[in-house]
């Protein structure tokens, strides 16, 4: 019996590849380059929505809208990934679950709140 | 016998004995806790941005934001916070190398970086508030400031979390829990850059135009 769970320690679990607990270290993945890129990227999309705005290049405020919103959804991830470190293994994959699952109710919360809204506005216009 | 005191559970059953194994939890969860915090956060941050989203085009015949804003002192602001956030990783380097001092130095620099953007931010406040653009005037002013407002507000006790752990760090050196402070507030100081990044773009940038 004793030589059947020692087979099961031994062959059916890796014990070398056990991740270290969080009671060693605060290991997370940072270094310097990552910084600087996210720095650097974080300042050049900053610049240029200011810039867009400022100058007012293109004409049409739809569209300055919409490429603000797409570059503030880049500087996003990029903070979340060279400053917080985000990835799918940190901490088993539980902290991009609770990314998505907040990413999902803050999206129903805005369409949600502003359709409605809309709605609402619409309907109670005078005739 | 292997070493199996890397496991918090190990049931005599084999079946068991598997899936525990294969289902690690580390024992310390305070980093994911408090990523779970960060993200109701977000949530608290984000009824806010719906609100101010509604009621941002509602002026009742106050300033709009395009007479109010002030589009230079706006992208002061972020530069000091996105700077803040690019030394706030130096500190975490420096922390990594178990350096006491230029860790100290580099959380420093990040404090007064941190305490220059809520100067710059109470004087846009108390400037609005001398023009008559109180958040009683409209419905465009009081999401406003309820949403600047409360970022402003957790600059503030970020601020003061980052004081209080420098005086710990200076008294009891870089130890285990000191670390842990240290990540766990440069996740929230770079969190606050991202509201920050949602504020100027939606806020600012968008009720400029």
């Amino acid at each position: 019996m004793h030589e059947y769970y020692d087979s099961l320690y031994t062959k059916k679990y890796d014990l070398e590849n056990i991740p270290k607990t969080f009671d060693d270290d605060y290991n997370i993945q940072s270094n310097f380059t990552g910084y600087i890129i996210g720095f650097v990227l974080a300042i050049i999309l900053t610049i240029i929505s200011f810039l867009l705005v400022i100058t007012k290049v293109i004409n049409n405020t739809t569209i300055i809208s919409l490429i603000l919103f797409f570059l503030a959804i880049i500087q996003i991830t990029v903070h979340m990934i060279c400053f917080l470190h985000m990835n799918f293994k940190s901490e088993n994959g539980w902290t991009i679950l609770a990314l998505i699952f907040t990413t999902i109710v803050v999206i129903i919360m805005i369409t949600g709140s502003l359709w409605v809204m809309y709605h609402m506005n619409h309907n109670m216009m005078p005739k | 016998m292997p070493n199996i005191s890397n496991f918090s559970m190990l049931a005599i059953n084999t079946q068991d004995t598997y899936f525990y194994v294969k289902r690690y939890y580390p024992k310390n969860c305070t980093l994911l806790g408090f990523w779970i915090y960060l993200m109701s956060d977000c949530l608290l941050f984000s009824s806010f941005f719906v609100t101010y989203a509604v009621l941002g085009q509602n002026y009742a015949d106050g300033p709009t934001g395009a007479k109010i804003f002030n589009l230079p002192l706006i992208a002061i602001n972020t530069t000091l916070l996105l700077i803040s956030s690019l030394t706030y990783g130096f500190a975490v380097l420096q922390m990594q190398k178990q350096k006491i001092y230029k860790t100290l130095i580099w959380l420093g620099i990040t404090g007064l970086l941190g305490t220059s953007f809520l100067c710059l931010e109470i004087y846009e406040f108390l400037h609005f508030i001398y023009i008559g653009a109180i958040p009683k005037q409209s419905g465009f002013l009081t999401s406003f400031f309820a949403l600047v407002g409360t970022h402003g507000l957790h600059v503030v006790f970020g601020v003061i979390w980052l004081i209080t752990l420098m005086v710990q760090i200076n008294k009891f050196g870089l130890i285990l829990e000191n670390n842990r402070r240290i990540i766990c507030l440069s996740m929230f100081w770079h969190f606050l850059d991202i509201i920050w990044i949602c504020i100027f773009t939606f806020v600012y940038l968008l009720g400029v135009l």
